[in-house]
């Protein structure tokens, strides 16, 4: 560092004081944030202790599982579309992705005699996929990934159903099986498997440099360009672990329902989506955590679960998703709003 | 890497930045018709000059964020055309734009750090992993020493007030930059105290041997802080002048076009 020199202001009064003081002023502000803070988690615990208490089957060990596996397809798939919003971008292919990877996957297993490098080949079809949607959008300079990928869902789910003449394709690679309905100390693998890809992309979003770079991006693109972050590359980056993660939802999903099924992804573009903004996800990029995004994915996961036990019929389920959807995003502008509230108090009171 | 200044003052003849023959189009525009500018060492140099008179041109091509489409460069003597912002900043050139190029949605430590974050291990470059503990450190360092406002280099950066904020964006470039910080109207959307604040902090960067040009709309500003100051208009360089209040009127008259291409020094 430089030679140290004693600047010659005055040293400008402390910040902390200045919480201190808008603490006591202003309690119910800070206390307010706190709680929208928590936002999805919140969200959870209130709809867990209302099921609860409506039925006894919610708590109980069997059905924990069920939500778990239940909810792993659309927790995988909402890992790789959370990377995607963070860039303020979307991702429409993955459930097309997800469907045709199935099918391949499976119909390479049963027909090529490949055996477990069907996985593989399932892998390769959602990075390509991926690195489609990702090349196209950047170097073609398409105005938005909304189009892209609506292009994409649309052509991997053509051809899902060209490659299967439309019809489910019976068969499982073994670790496919494993991986969706296996169980390993009595705790069903597709969860162990959600918490160990959960688990890699915390560790990417948060403590490797290009997963900050997503935030960096996501929160002002100029701004990252200026910086030197290789914007083209990094958003190419995004896309291609988006259609890996939709690969592995599908390896899940072949081996949990023992075939490759050409809309066996159909719909649940929407649900990742909703899984990723439940979970407190910024729509307009740069803001949200991995952990929060699993929580969305089990409030959907939950809800659909204990409305079933409580035999609410499918089409109030979607009514109930619908509301808590918006719900949660109206806690996000609550949230923007009282940030800004307490940066106004802040400054006058640095200003005074 | 830590982030660190370095001082070099040894006097040789050629000036630290040289822009010779400047032309920049847009089209139709040309927002730069043959500029000719120099930058000493140490040296705050204004740059003036109405609405659209292409300051903001000129800097952007010298931070990289935009190419000449005629004319050269010279960085100490040496022709040098950065094509991208990391090239200019890789020269030791450092820039806070006008429009703030920082990330509302990251931390102090995080906006300091911005694509360019301290990692290891080192050969796995971007794919390698960020060393929070040590940015945070460094920046608070930083911070510390600079008398910003700011202590707390894990706040975000969104939450701050504007005098903060461009306090942060001039601590940043303060800190990497080795030869010049460029700063395209750094106090426009502040108040007069946090203004102070922010031209206190730009003062003192030649005593590290930083070299400073500077575009205001202030003049009052410009004759508190630079030692020369040079007037574009409509993409010429149409004057120079030492800012001191005698010659106020003289700039004015540069600046708004009534003594066209008369230049003084
Ligand atoms: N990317 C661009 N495309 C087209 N025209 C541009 C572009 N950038 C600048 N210009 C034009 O070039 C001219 C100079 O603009 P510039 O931003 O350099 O002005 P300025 O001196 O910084 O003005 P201000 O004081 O308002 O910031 C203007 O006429 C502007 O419209
Ligand atoms: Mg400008």
């Amino acid at each position: 560092m430089q030679t140290s020199e004693k600047p010659q202001t005055t040293p400008a009064p402390p910040e902390r004081s200045v919480k201190e003081e808008l603490k006591k002023k202003n309690p119910s502000l800070v206390l307010g944030l706190r709680a929208v803070r928590t936002g999805p988690v919140l969200i959870l615990v209130l709809l867990c202790i209302v099921l609860f208490a409506a039925t006894p089957d919610f708590l109980t060990a069997g059905n924990i599982a069920n939500i778990g596996i239940q909810t792993s397809v659309v927790a995988i798939l909402a890992l790789g579309q959370f990377l995607v919003i963070l860039t303020q971008g979307i991702d429409l292919s993955v459930g097309s992705v997800l469907s045709l990877a199935s099918v391949v996957g499976a119909g390479l297993f049963v027909h090529a005699g490949i055996g477990e490098f069907a996985i593989l080949a399932m892998l390769l079809v959602g990075m390509l996929v991926g690195f489609v949607n990702g090349f196209v959008l950047t170097r073609w300079r398409i105005p938005h990934p909304f189009i892209v990928t609506l292009g994409t869902l649309n052509v991997a789910g053509g051809a899902a159903l060209l490659l299967s003449n439309g019809s489910a394709i019976l068969g499982s690679p073994a670790i496919a099986s494993f991986l969706g309905t296996g169980r390993l100390l009595g705790i069903p693998v597709p969860v162990i498997f959600t918490i160990v890809l959960a688990t890699l992309a915390w560790l990417f979003t948060n403590r490797i440099q290009a997963g900050r770079w997503l935030y960096a991006l996501g929160g002002n693109p100029e701004g990252a360009k200026r910086a030197g972050i290789p914007v083209k590359n990094l958003l190419t980056m995004a896309y291609v672990l988006s259609g890996l993660f939709a690969a592995c939802a599908a390896i899940v999903l072949v081996g949990r329902t023992y075939s490759g099924y050409p809309i066996a992804g159909l719909g649940l573009e929407l649900d990742s989506i909703a899984a990723v903004i439940i979970g407190g996800t910024s729509f307009f990029g740069g803001r949200g955590t991995v952990g929060n995004v699993i929580v969305g994915a089990l409030i959907l996961g939950v809800l659909r679960n204990g409305l079933n036990l409580l035999n609410v019929s499918s089409f109030w389920q979607q009514v109930a998703i619908g509301v808590i959807l918006v719900v949660a995003v109206g806690i996000d502008v609550l949230r923007s709003d009282i940030e800004k509230k307490i940066r106004t108090a802040e400054a006058k009171a640095l200003a005074s | 890497m830590t982030i660190d200044n370095f001082t070099d003052t040894t006097g040789a003849a050629v000036p630290l930045l040289e822009v010779k023959d400047a032309v920049m189009r847009f089209g139709a525009v040309t927002a730069l018709n043959g500029v000719n500018l120099t930058l000493n060492r140490g040296e705050i140099l204004a740059l003036l000059g109405d609405n659209g008179a292409g300051k903001s041109t000129m800097i952007k091509c010298i931070s990289g964020v935009q190419q000449l489409s005629e004319g050269q460069i010279y960085l100490e003597g040496q022709p040098v055309s950065p094509r991208t912002p990391k090239e200019a900043r890789e020269l030791g050139i450092e820039t806070v734009y006008q429009d703030l190029a920082l990330f509302d949605n990251m931390s102090a430590a995080q906006n300091f750090f911005a694509g360019r974050e301290l990692t290891t291990p080192k050969w796995m470059g971007s794919a390698g992993f960020v060393r929070r503990k040590a940015m945070v450190k460094e920046s608070a360092k930083v911070l510390e020493r600079l008398q910003v406002g700011v202590h707390d280099p894990n706040g975000p950066v969104g939450l701050m007030s504007g005098g903060q904020r461009q306090a942060v964006a001039v601590a940043r470039a303060e800190a990497w930059a080795k030869r010049i910080v460029i700063l395209d109207e750094p106090t426009a959307a502040l108040g007069v105290r946090e203004s102070r604040n922010v031209l206190e902090l730009v003062k003192r960067l030649p005593q590290k041997g930083i070299s400073v040009i500077l575009i205001s709309h202030n003049m009052e500003e410009v004759m508190a802080l630079a030692d020369r100051a040079i007037v574009f208009r409509q993409g010429r360089l149409v004057g120079e002048a030492i800012p001191t209040p005698e010659n106020h009127e003289k700039i004015v008259s540069m600046i708004v076009g009534a003594d066209t291409l008369k230049t003084w020094s």
